[in-house]
């Protein structure tokens, strides 16, 4: 690991300095600097500044503390009655210890898995742009088959953020051109020819809140296909939210996971849905209208079948729980 | 810098790159955590950080002064240490201290009705320590030998006690 220097963030500018790198539970930037693939030269220690509390906001929403752990999130009354598939995005993820040490700012800001991102000793344009990317020929198997480009087609690998971008959560930062309210739709950009940036952040801007709007739909749910059952990144998962009368389909919130180099919302898929009969068949035709522009390799097109029949799946059981207010 | 292991204060001149871990290992002799995969995938370094099961091994002791660290050496003949003996929950023991201390943290959580992956929705009501809940809850920690059939009652038992 490359040498830093450590402080504890007393105010929001801190981490303006040249080379400063924000450090919140740790859980993968740690990592990253102990692989030489993050070398900070500045370790700008948020946990004493970033609030680490839920709170309600006026209208009915909730807003969640930078800094509150996966765990507490994951276990919060509030967020397991108003916003299902948010816990269980959460508890899908990672391990008791990670859920314990993550922070909800720091989850959304995690890197990809990809192998070769991971490998300082690689070519990899996320981690050293303009030296190419081995995935493309070599192991892609869990990479996108959306918004990915030449560049790049890594996945983004986070869960929650998937239930955030389903609820159209908003992300507020604080930084040097004071603060901003992000949609958590847009805070991660796709790769284009710049995949080292995997956000809209600019140095020094730090997330300090996200706030979930008054619910309207808390028939929820979040269902997560990996290798093992437990303990394991997604190789395809799905958030949804789905209202149904008369047997047909109201409202709908459909977000993709592990499938793209950001959490997708599957917005084809939801306006083919709204006006629908709430069948399997709609479903599958939503979900396949989805992945029309879906672009697969060589060992990657399963996930279009996975999808597909996932996200049918979720909707189904949604449907049947009712699909009420 | 000061770190708080078991009570004990301890005052260290350490690089800002150690990990906790390497903190306990290789300057206060406490060898108990193990450094197993060292990027947090393998559960062999959990220790109780203000009463809570994490990583060890990503965690920088800079980061954590004001903490109480608690290892396997800071419990003395626990239920769930107990548990293990009874039921054979182990085999080489590599991965046992943090087998106990993440135990020793799932119980508290499951105490608190915080519900996992396998509780579903609503953890009222559910038995949250059913062998799916606790294997559920306990899949941070690996064991290369595979004694989980025997951790699983080692583990219900204790939180018994």
């Amino acid at each position: 690991m490359k040498t830093f220097t450590y402080r504890s963030a007393t105010g929001f500018a801190d981490g303006l300095e040249p080379g400063a790198v924000f450090l919140a539970g740790g859980t993968n930037l740690v990592d990253l600097m102990k692989l030489g693939v993050a070398a900070p030269d500045v370790l700008v220690d948020v946990n004493r500044l970033v609030a680490d509390e839920i709170s309600e906001l006026p209208g009915g929403g909730l807003r969640i503390g930078a800094g509150v752990r996966n765990s507490d999130l994951a276990a919060d009354p509030r967020v397991r009655t108003r916003y299902p598939v948010l816990s269980q995005a959460l508890l899908a993820g990672a391990s008791g210890q990670l859920r314990n040490m993550a922070t909800t700012g720091g989850n959304l800001l995690q890197r990809t898995r990809c192998r070769y991102f991971m490998d300082a000793t690689k070519p990899c344009n996320k981690h050293a742009p303009g030296t190419g990317c081995p995935a493309r020929d070599g192991d892609h198997r869990n990479l996108a088959i959306l918004g990915g480009s030449d560049a790049c087609i890594a996945t983004h690998p986070s869960d929650m953020a998937v239930a955030l971008v389903a609820l159209d959560a908003v992300v507020n930062t604080s930084g040097p051109a004071g603060e901003r309210r992000i949609p958590a739709e847009e805070l991660h950009r796709l790769p284009g020819d710049a995949p080292e940036r995997d956000t809209v952040l600019e140095h020094g801007e730090l997330i300090t809140s996200v706030d979930l709007p008054a619910v309207e739909v808390t028939n929820s749910a979040y269902r997560k296909a990996r290798d093992r059952a437990s303990y394991a990144f997604a190789v395809g998962s799905v958030a949804a939210a789905l209202t149904v009368a008369g047997g047909t389909v109201g409202d709908v919130r459909l977000a993709w996971g592990a499938v793209a180099p950001k959490p997708w919302r599957a917005r084809i898929a939801e306006e083919r849905l709204r006006g629908a009969p709430a069948t399997r068949e709609s479903f599958l035709a939503a979900a396949d209208a989805e992945l029309a522009g879906a672009r697969a390799l060589r060992d990657n097109a399963y996930k279009i079948a996975l999808m597909r029949n996932l996200t049918a799946s979720v909707l189904e059981r949604l449907a049947a729980a009712g699909g009420t207010r | 810098m000061r770190l708080t292991v078991n009570g004990i204060e301890h005052d260290l001149d350490l690089d800002p790159r150690t990990t906790v871990l390497d903190a306990l290992r290789e300057h206060l002799d406490l060898t108990g955590a193990k450094k197993g995969c060292d990027h947090g995938q393998c559960g062999a370094c959990t220790v109780l950080l203000d009463g809570r099961r994490v990583n060890s091994c990503l965690l920088l002791a800079v980061a954590h002064q004001d903490a109480e660290i608690r290892t396997v050496e800071g419990f003395e003949d626990h239920p769930v240490q107990r548990g293990f003996l009874e039921h054979d929950g182990f085999q080489c023991g590599y991965c046992t201290p943090g087998q106990i201390c993440s135990a020793v943290g799932m119980l508290d959580e499951v105490e608190r009705g915080w519900p996992s992956a396998a509780t579903g929705g609503d953890p009222e009501g559910e038995d949250l320590l059913s062998d799916a809940e606790i294997r559920e809850r306990m899949s941070g920690n690996l064991c290369r030998c595979g004694a989980y059939p025997n951790m699983v009652p080692a583990i219900r038992e204790a939180a018994g006690r």
